[in-house]
C-alpha cells in the first residue's frame, strides 16, 4: 500500500525541497482530488433525500396568464410542485440581490428572460423530477423583450421592471467617478485624441461544477443544514437568516469541495432558495443540481459593457487623459454582486498603469430581458472590463502616433518613486515597479527579434500579430471604512489551534473552489511558526467549523485571509514565547525566535519547539499571569488598502489570411504579485487564466437573438478553450511586496484572466493592420476576423 | 446532469441480432454506435427513442481491409483506427486529413464511420469524404444486402436511405492508381462543427493532366460533389489558374445558411479558399506519388 507519505516527490514542482513555509510544494489537497476522492455537493446523500427540478421559461419576456400542474402532481413519484404563488403566500416570492435589487424566486407575474425559474418539482429521483416538468402547462402570453441595450432607454422601450412601484423605464443606475471638468479641460488642449467604441461581450464562467444544493430542514429543531455550492458560505448563511426568518444560529452552511467558481459561485440562486422550501415543504432533504444548459443560461454571466473610450496625448507620446462612457447591460435583475458603493464594481481603476493628468468614467447600468449577473468570471469587480478599455486605447494611440506600443508604455508608466500612487478617480496604489517587469518580459519573448520576424513576413504577405498588454489589478476587498456588500463588512477571520504534539489546525472563513487554500494557508502558517505543512490541517467551507468572514472572489483570500493567518499565526508565537519563558524560567525579552523554536539569547542550545511549548500550555507548566492553557489565537483582519498586483503579457499570433484564423503561437506572462507563497500554486493560477483569456479573446460569447433567445445555452455552442488552442505558457515574475500586508502577498487569482484578453486582441489587430484595422471587438472567431479583413469590423453586440 | 426521457436499452449481439431487434422494437427504437451524436440530442430531449439498440458488441463490423480494388470499411470501425492506418494514409490521405480535425482524441476513440454517415450532419465530414471518393455503402436489411452510391445513400441533412429496419455494415472506397485527395477544415475550436470544408480527389493522367477530379464541401448546404468543376479541370494540367476557377465555380455552386459560426459571403468565401487548398494540395500528392511511388506522403 502506498500511503500519502510516500509519494515520489517531483523535482519539477520543487517540493523534494519540502518547504517549511513558503516555497514549491505539491497541493496537500491534490491526492483526493486524483484519486476521485472529492467530495463535492452532488456527492452528498442523505437518509430520505427528494430531488428538485426546476421548469424554466421558455421565453424572454412574457405575462404568466395560467399554470396548471395537476398532471404534475399525479405523478406517482412527485410529492410536491411548488410555484411562485405558492411562495408569494409564504412571502419567499422575491430575494433580494447583492445590489440592493429584488430578483423573483419564481415567476409571479411575468417572464423577464430565457430560462428564468418558473416551477419546482420535488420527486423520489432525479429523473422523475425532469420528467414531471414537462408535465406542467403553463400559458404565456409573450411580449416584445428588450434585447439590445442600446435600446434599453429608448422612450418605447417595454418596460422590464414594471414589478418596481413606479418603474417608467429600465434605467438602473448613473455612476461616475474622476473629475469631468478637470479631464475634459485636458482634452481640449491635448495635440492628439482619439476614439474608440470597445465592447466586452457577455461571457459565461462556466465552471466545471455547476450550482447546486442538499437543503436539510429539521422541522423539530428549527434547523437547517444547506450544502451548497458557493463561494461565501458566511455570508450566504446570514443572508438566509434575513430571508427566511430562520434564525441564524439554526442555520448551517457547508461548502464542500468546490469544481470551479470563477465568480458563479457567489450570489444566491433561486435553485438555493427553493431546495430550502422544498425541504420545509416535504420534510425530507431536497437535492437540487442544475444541468449544464441552466448553468450557462440563468446564472450569473460576465462583462457585457460597451464602452465609449477616447485618450489624450501629446504628439510625442505622453499620455495626459482618458474617459470613458459606459452602457452597462445588467439582464433582468440588478444581481452583480461587489461592494455597495460600486455599482460598477471597481471600473474606475481604468487609468491601468499609466501617470494621467486628468480621467474620468461614467457608467450607465440598464434592465434587459437577459440573465441577471455581471460581476463573474475572475473579473476582481469589473478590472478586467477596465484594463481592457486601457489596453487596448493604448494600442490605438500608438497606431496613431506611429509609436512602438511596447515604448509608448514604457514612457508613461507610474515611476516607482511615485509609489503608494493616488491615481485620478481615487485608488491608492500600494506598490509596483513596473518598468523591470515590462522589460523582462520584453527579454523573455525577444521582443525585437519579434518585430525584425513579423516585418520579414509581412514582406511575404503572412499576417503576424504581437500584442501587449500590462495591466494593473486592484485586489483584496476591501476596507471596512470603504467597501461592504448588503451592509457586511468584507473582513476576515482566521483561528490557530496547536494541539499538544504540536500538529495544528487553522480555520479559515474563505472557500477554495481550486485555489489551493490548504496547501496555501498551511504554508503561511509554517513560515510564521515553523512547522511543516504537512503537520497544519485548514479547515473552511463549514460555518458552523469556521469564523465568519465574506469568502473567496475578487482574488481576495490571500491579501484578506492570507493577512488573517499569518496575524493568527504571529499571535500564536508570541504567545509561544510567554508560555517558553516560563517553561525556561526566564523572561520572554530574553528569548529570540528562529522559525520553529525560541531560544535563550546568547545560549542558542537553550530553547524549546512550537511542539514542546504547545505540550506546556497543554500540560502543568505554570502559565504566566494572563496567558491560558492553550496555544490557540483568533483574529480578524480588516485590510487597510487593497492590493495591486500587475504584470506583463505579450502574445503572439499567426493569422491564416485565406480562412481569418488565429492561431496563438506565444504567450509570455511576467507576473508581480508580490510575495510569493507557492510559486507552482500561482503558476497553476496564471495557466488558467492565461487560457480563459484565449477563450474571451477568440471563441466566448453569450449571443441572443432578436426575440431574446440565448444562443450560448450549452458547450455545444458556447465555447470553451481547450488544450489544442493554447500554447506552452511562458511565465516570468517580478517581487515588488505590498507594504500595508503583513507578509507583502498581494492578489494573483485574476490577474491572468483580467491581463490576458487585451494581450490577444493587441495581437490580432496588429496582425491586421496591414488591412488598416484599428480596433476588431472579441470574440476574433475566423468570421469576424476575415470580416475585419473586408474592411467590416463589426461590435458583437 | 442532463437527463434523457425515458428509454430502453439492449444490447445486440451480432447483425442479424441487430436487424431482428429493430424489427421487434419498431420505429421509436434507434441505434446507437459511438453515441456521439444521438446521446446528446438525447440529453437535450431532442431525440426522444423507447429503444437504444447498442450495437458497441458488433466487433465483426470493425476491420479494415484492401480487398483488390477496393478498401472495405466496417460500419463500426473507430475515427481513430482510421486515423492511425497506414494504408488509409497511403492510398486515401483525404481521409486521414478529415479524421484528424474530427473532433478530439476522444471522441474519435469513440465514434464510428457509420454513426458518422447514417446521423448525416450538414456539417459532418466523412459524408463529403465519402462523396468525393466515390464510395459505396452496404446496408443490410431483411431482405438482404444493398449497395449503394453515395448519391443515392445520403438523402440530405440527417437524412439516408437507410430504413429503419436496417443497418449500415460497410464502406467500400475504390481504389485507383495516380489519384490523391486531400482535405481541409475552419472551426472555431477543436471540437466545434465546420463553419465550412472541403474535399478533393484528383487522379493524374501519365503526362500530368487531370483524368479524374471530384471536389465535395461540407456545412455550406451542398450534399453533392461540385460537378461543376470537372468540365474545367478534366484533361488539364494543373494550374494555379485553374484552381481559381474551380474555387469560383464551389463558391456559386454551394448555399451556406448564416449563423453563428460566420455570415454567407463568409462561407462562400471559405468555399473557394477551401476548393483551391485541397486541389492544390491533391494535386501536389499526387505528382508527388507519380514521381517517386516510394516515397509516400502524410
Amino acid at each position: 500500500m502506498t500511503i500519502l507519505e510516500d509519494r515520489p516527490s517531483n523535482p519539477a514542482a520543487g517540493d523534494h525541497d519540502r518547504p517549511i513555509g513558503h516555497g514549491r510544494m505539491q497541493r496537500k489537497e491534490d491526492p483526493r482530488f486524483v484519486r476521485g476522492k472529492g467530495h463535492y455537493v452532488d456527492d452528498i446523500v442523505l437518509p430520505g433525500m427528494l430531488h428538485g427540478a426546476i421548469l424554466r421559461a421558455p421565453v424572454a419576456h412574457a405575462r404568466l396568464v395560467s399554470i396548471d400542474t395537476t398532471e404534475a402532481l399525479a405523478h406517482p413519484k412527485v410529492l410536491a410542485v411548488i410555484t411562485g404563488s405558492d411562495l408569494q403566500a409564504l412571502g419567499l416570492a422575491w430575494a433580494p440581490t447583492l445590489s440592493m435589487d429584488i430578483q423573483a424566486v419564481l415567476v409571479t407575474d411575468k417572464v423577464r428572460f430565457q430560462g428564468q425559474e418558473v416551477a419546482f418539482v420535488v420527486a423520489e429521483d432525479r429523473y422523475a423530477a425532469r420528467d414531471a416538468l414537462e408535465l406542467i402547462q403553463v400559458e404565456y402570453d409573450v411580449l416584445s423583450p428588450v434585447v439590445d441595450a442600446r435600446k434599453a432607454m429608448d422612450p418605447d422601450a417595454p418596460i422590464i421592471r414594471d414589478d418596481l412601484e413606479g418603474r417608467t423605464d429600465n434605467h438602473i443606475f448613473d455612476w461616475e467617478a474622476g473629475n469631468k471638468a478637470e479631464t475634459d479641460a485636458v482634452f481640449a488642449s491635448a495635440d492628439v485624441v482619439v476614439k474608440q467604441e470597445i465592447v466586452y461581450p457577455r461571457v459565461h464562467p462556466a465552471p466545471m461544477e455547476t450550482c447546486g444544493a442538499v437543503a436539510d430542514f429539521d422541522a423539530v429543531e428549527g434547523r437547517l443544514t444547506l450544502y451548497e455550492t458557493t463561494q461565501a458560505p458566511h455570508a450566504h448563511r446570514t443572508l438566509f437568516a434575513m430571508v427566511s426568518g430562520i434564525p441564524e444560529h439554526k442555520i448551517r452552511v457547508v461548502s464542500p469541495d468546490i469544481g470551479g467558481g470563477f465568480g458563479n459561485k457567489v450570489g444566491i440562486y433561486p435553485g438555493y432558495i427553493l431546495a430550502v422550501v422544498g425541504s420545509i415543504v416535504t420534510g425530507k432533504p431536497v437535492k437540487w443540481v442544475e444541468d449544464r444548459s441552466e448553468n450557462l443560461m440563468s446564472t450569473s454571466f460576465a462583462r457585457d459593457y460597451i464602452m465609449q473610450g477616447e485618450i489624450a496625448a501629446t504628439r510625442d507620446g505622453k499620455i495626459l487623459a482618458l474617459r470613458t462612457n459606459v452602457l452597462a447591460d445588467h439582464g433582468a435583475f440588478n444581481a452583480t454582486a461587489q461592494p455597495t458603493k460600486y455599482p460598477a464594481g471597481f471600473f474606475h481603476i481604468f487609468t491601468g498603469s499609466y501617470d494621467l493628468a486628468a480621467a474620468h468614467c461614467t457608467v450607465t447600468g440598464v434592465y434587459t430581458n437577459k440573465a441577471p449577473g455581471g460581476v463573474a468570471y475572475a473579473c476582481s469587480f469589473r478590472v478586467t472590463e477596465a484594463v481592457y478599455l486601457v489596453e487596448r486605447m493604448v494600442d490605438i494611440l500608438a497606431r496613431k502616433l506611429e509609436m512602438d506600443p511596447a515604448e509608448l508604455r514604457l514612457k508613461n508608466f507610474i515611476k516607482k518613486e511615485q509609489f503608494p500612487y493616488p491615481n485620478k478617480t481615487g485608488w491608492e496604489y500600494d506598490s509596483g515597479d513596473y518598468e523591470p517587469t515590462m522589460r523582462l518580459s520584453m527579454k523573455m519573448a525577444g521582443y525585437d527579434e519579434l518585430r525584425r520576424e513579423q516585418k520579414e513576413k509581412r514582406e511575404r504577405g503572412e499576417l503576424m500579430g504581437i500584442g501587449i498588454s500590462f495591466f494593473t489589478e486592484t485586489v483584496g476587498a476591501g476596507p471596512r471604512k470603504d467597501m461592504d456588500i448588503l451592509g457586511l463588512g468584507m473582513a476576515d477571520g482566521a483561528e490557530l489551534r496547536i494541539h499538544p504534539t504540536g500538529k495544528a489546525v487553522v480555520r479559515i472563513s474563505v472557500q477554495s473552489q481550486g485555489q489551493g487554500h490548504e496547501t496555501t494557508f498551511a504554508q503561511i502558517v509554517a513560515e510564521e511558526i515553523g512547522i511543516p505543512p504537512e503537520d497544519i490541517d485548514v479547515v473552511h467551507g463549514d460555518t458552523d467549523q469556521t469564523p465568519f468572514g465574506l469568502g473567496t472572489y475578487g482574488s481576495r483570500s490571500t491579501p484578506v485571509s492570507g493577512a488573517a493567518v499569518a496575524l493568527v499565526a504571529r499571535k500564536v508565537r508570541e504567545k509561544a514565547r510567554f508560555i517558553a519563558a516560563a517553561m525556561l524560567e526566564t523572561r520572554p525579552e530574553d528569548l529570540e525566535w528562529e522559525k520553529g523554536r525560541w531560544f535563550v539569547k546568547g545560549d542558542p542550545s537553550v530553547g524549546k519547539t512550537i511542539a514542546e511549548i504547545a505540550m506546556g500550555a497543554h500540560g502543568t507548566v505554570a502559565l504566566p499571569e494572563g496567558i491560558d492553557g492553550n496555544l490557540d489565537a483568533e483574529v480578524t483582519y480588516d485590510p487597510p488598502n487593497l492590493t495591486f498586483p500587475f504584470g506583463a503579457y505579450i502574445c503572439v499570433v499567426d493569422v491564416d489570411p485565406g480562412t481569418g484564423h488565429v492561431k496563438v503561437r506565444r504567450f509570455i506572462a511576467v507576473d508581480d504579485c508580490g510575495t510569493r507563497i507557492n510559486p507552482m500554486i500561482i503558476e497553476g493560477q496564471i495557466h488558467g487564466g492565461l487560457t480563459d483569456g484565449v477563450g474571451m479573446a477568440l471563441m466566448e460569447f453569450i449571443e441572443f437573438d432578436a426575440e431574446g433567445n440565448c444562443l450560448g445555452g450549452s458547450f455545444m455552442d458556447y465555447l470553451i478553450p481547450t488544450a489544442m488552442e493554447v500554447p506552452d505558457w511562458e511565465t516570468g515574475f517580478t517581487v515588488t511586496p505590498s507594504p500595508h500586508h503583513p507578509i507583502g502577498a498581494k492578489g494573483v487569482g485574476e490577474s491572468a484572466t483580467v491581463g490576458s484578453p487585451p494581450a490577444v486582441v493587441n495581437a490580432v489587430v496588429d496582425a491586421l493592420s496591414p488591412f488598416g484595422v484599428v480596433h476588431m471587438d472579441m470574440p476574433c472567431t475566423p468570421a469576424r476576423v476575415w470580416e475585419a479583413m473586408q474592411g467590416r469590423t463589426r461590435p458583437p453586440v | 446532469m442532463q437527463i434523457p426521457a425515458p428509454f430502453d436499452y439492449v444490447r445486440a449481439s451480432s447483425v442479424d441480432n441487430a436487424l431482428a431487434l429493430l424489427d421487434r422494437h419498431g420505429p421509436e427504437s434507434r441505434v446507437v454506435a459511438g453515441g456521439h451524436s444521438l446521446l446528446p440530442m438525447m440529453k437535450l430531449r431532442l431525440a426522444r427513442p423507447d429503444w437504444l439498440i447498442d450495437i458497441n458488441d458488433l466487433f465483426e463490423l470493425d476491420y479494415l481491409l484492401v480487398d483488390g480494388p477496393v478498401l472495405r470499411i466496417g460500419a463500426m470501425t473507430r475515427h481513430t483506427t482510421l486515423l492511425e492506418s497506414d494504408d488509409v494514409r497511403r492510398l486515401f490521405p483525404i481521409i486521414s486529413d478529415a479524421e484528424r480535425v474530427i473532433a478530439d482524441p476522444i471522441v474519435r476513440n469513440r465514434g464510428t464511420i457509420g454513426g458518422s454517415l447514417c446521423q448525416a450532419d450538414p456539417a459532418e465530414d466523412l459524408s463529403t469524404v465519402c462523396h468525393v471518393l466515390e464510395a459505396v455503402a452496404v446496408v443490410r436489411g431483411p431482405a438482404g444486402e444493398r449497395m449503394l452510391s453515395m448519391a443515392d445513400f445520403h438523402r440530405g441533412p440527417y437524412e439516408t436511405a437507410v430504413a429503419q429496419n436496417e443497418l449500415l455494415i460497410e464502406v467500400r472506397i475504390p481504389i485507383r492508381t495516380g489519384s490523391a485527395s486531400a482535405y481541409e477544415k475552419v472551426e472555431r475550436r477543436v471540437g466545434d462543427w465546420a463553419v465550412a470544408a472541403a474535399g478533393a480527389s484528383v487522379t493524374l493522367a501519365a503526362d500530368g493532366t487531370i483524368s479524374q477530379v471530384a471536389v465535395g464541401l461540407t456545412a455550406v448546404g451542398l450534399d453533392r460533389n461540385v460537378t461543376e468543376v470537372e468540365a474545367v479541370l478534366i484533361g488539364q494540367a494543373p494550374t494555379e489558374a485553374l484552381f481559381v476557377e474551380a474555387g469560383l465555380l464551389a463558391s456559386r455552386s454551394c448555399d451556406p445558411l448564416a449563423d453563428q459560426r460566420g455570415p454567407v459571403d463568409y462561407k462562400r468565401h471559405l468555399a473557394d479558399e477551401l476548393t483551391r487548398r485541397v486541389l492544390r494540395a491533391a494535386c501536389r500528392r499526387a505528382a508527388a506519388s507519380a514521381s517517386d511511388t516510394t516515397t509516400q506522403e502524410g
